[in-house]
């Protein structure tokens, strides 16, 4: 398929589309309320069916009902909706259902502002539900990115039987860029067949499927949390992604940023280098499992690191526990909608290289 | 080579459309582009604002602080953006409502007239698009006959305004083109 320009909101709710996905939940909120329009009037055309729901806690009980029959379903929603849904995300993930979730991360804490902002890090990463859970969490920088790791979340929810959530800010939802979608579609790795869905006893011929979280009796319950740790084990195995920038050169400060305010930084070592300042980027794709170790081993050729978020400071907490105290981590963050600009930055930088950048 | 704008205005005035023209123009002829909305709240008759990135590589940030250029099409969009304009750049003044001058000095500065420009072709709302011609004939981020094939395709549902738009391009572009000899 050649080149189309769409909104981000648009793309991922294309992107859902051509995963297989047919039925959507949820309910509005801006900024993606375009994911939900979109599929307002796409999945009709494709056989699949849109429900706006009274409100994003039946949204995301719709989601566990219909999951459970091995569907492939999609909700989105953005930062204090997808707080309401915290009570069916740590259900989904106890009873192992495969959804993917899309949070366009707005300003908060409560209803906040509909600005963009990263600031449900700690909420997406360690567990915004109850219980000892994982989500795996994909953060995308662009609008092509954005549509591929919908796809892909899809694939990876089926094969963990795990949710999956795409975290963008509100640019993400927000911006238009080129994005290509392959004609030929192929899982990103080979899926198991959904022998647990609830799709019917057939008279007694298959054993009932119950889709459960509840396990009264302890040691089952914590044979079943151990299963479920097995599983994100191998998902710290598997699913870390990062990509790197200039980490084969000689450099002074290692940035670690996520999301569009990667590509702001991008822009900010443009400048610096022109100058003469050796930087480098790492920016991990996967936000959970986190890539802990290229992070290490990226900073170790650095003297110090600046980690760069829309939000006061919450990603920053996993780069502390990947350095160890190994090197000094300052940090530059905005907060309330308010974007960091490649100027910040580069003072930023100028500040660490010069020895007056202050600790975190 | 980057070209970066801002273009605002208040609502109606057609320039997220025009932003928007820009972005598609720039990906038919193989640039790598963004189109950032402003989509905070705003009252009404206030400004709208959009960030439109035309480049030879991926576009890095979408987020222009100090853009290449900006296109002012009504007063508090002057006021607001001129002070971000990068040194060196462009700012592009609708002078049929602004009936101030730039302030700044180290920077081009090129009125456009562009509703009476539109109303003398008795095309009043194609003001955006002798904008949208008075950018690309002052920058070249994109090819004329890309973004009249552009305008062609854009106007396809009301095909009276296609001709209309283009004449009105081309007055802008040819604006743009004598302003930065």
């Amino acid at each position: 398929m050649a080149k189309k320009l769409m909104k981000g909101a648009e793309a991922i709710g294309e992107a859902a589309i051509r995963a297989g996905c047919r039925l959507f939940f949820g309910y509005p909120i801006t900024p993606q309320n375009e994911i939900p329009e979109y599929l307002s009037h796409r999945l009709p055309q494709v056989g699949g069916t849109f429900v706006q729901a009274e409100s994003e806690v039946a949204a995301s009980n719709m989601l566990y009902g219909a999951a459970g029959t091995g569907e492939r379903v999609f909700t989105s929603s953005s930062s204090p909706g997808i707080s309401l849904m915290q009570e069916a995300i740590s259900y989904m993930a106890g009873s192992q259902l495969p959804v993917v979730i899309v949070n366009i991360m707005r300003a908060g804490p409560g209803l906040g502002g509909i600005l963009p902002a990263q600031g449900d890090y700690l909420q997406s990463t360690k567990g915004g539900g109850h219980g000892d859970y994982r989500l795996l969490v994909l953060a995308p920088n662009s609008v092509q990115e954005a549509a591929d790791l919908v796809i892909e979340a899809f694939d990876l929810a089926d094969y963990y039987r795990n949710p999956v959530l795409v975290v963008g800010d509100g640019l993400i939802g927000q911006m238009m860029e080129p994005v290509e979608f392959k004609d030929d579609y192929a899982p990103v790795r080979p899926l198991p067949p959904k022998t647990w869905a609830s799709t019917g006893h057939t008279g007694g011929e298959k054993p009932r499927s119950i889709i459960n979280s509840l396990f009264l009796d302890p040691e089952v319950l914590e044979k079943h949390n151990q299963a479920l740790q097995a599983k994100y084990a191998e998902m710290e195995k598997n699913e870390i992604r990062y990509e790197g920038y200039g980490l084969d050169g000689d450099y002074d400060v290692l940035i670690v940023a996520y999301g569009t305010v990667a590509r702001v930084c991008q822009t900010a070592m443009e400048e610096l280098e022109a100058d003469g300042v050796r930087v480098a980027m790492i920016r991990p794709i996967s936000l959970y499992p986190y890539p802990s170790q290229a992070v290490r081993e990226a900073a170790e050729k650095a003297s110090g690191v600046l980690v760069v978020e829309l939000s006061a400071g919450q990603m920053i907490e996993d780069v502390r526990l990947a350095l160890e105290g190994r090197r000094p981590i300052h940090f530059h963050g905005r907060t309330g909608g308010m974007l960091a600009t490649p100027e910040e930055i580069v003072d930023k930088v100028r500040r660490i290289v010069e020895g007056r950048g202050g600790k975190s | 080579m980057q070209n970066d704008v801002i273009i605002a205005g208040f609502g109606g005035q057609g320039v997220m459309l025009i932003g928007k023209m820009l972005a598609y123009a720039g990906m038919n002829q193989g640039k790598e582009v963004s189109w950032l909305p402003s989509y905070g709240p705003e009252m009404r008759g206030g400004t709208s604002n959009c960030t439109v990135v035309i480049s030879d590589k991926p576009v890095a940030s979408p987020v222009i602080q100090s853009p290449r250029a900006l296109l002012a099409m009504n007063l508090p969009s002057l006021d607001k953006f001129e002070p971000r304009v990068k040194p060196g750049g462009l700012i592009l003044i609708n002078s049929s409502l602004i009936k101030r001058d730039a302030v700044r000095t180290d920077v081009r500065v090129l009125k456009v007239p562009a509703n009476d420009v539109a109303n003398e072709l008795d095309n009043p709302k194609g003001a955006n698009m002798v904008a949208l011609g008075a950018y690309v004939g002052a920058t070249r981020a994109v090819d004329v006959a890309e973004m009249e094939a552009l305008i062609r395709k854009t106007f396809a549902a009301k095909p009276k305004l296609i001709d209309r738009n283009i004449e009105a391009f081309h007055r802008g572009y040819a604006i743009g083109e004598a302003g930065v000899k």
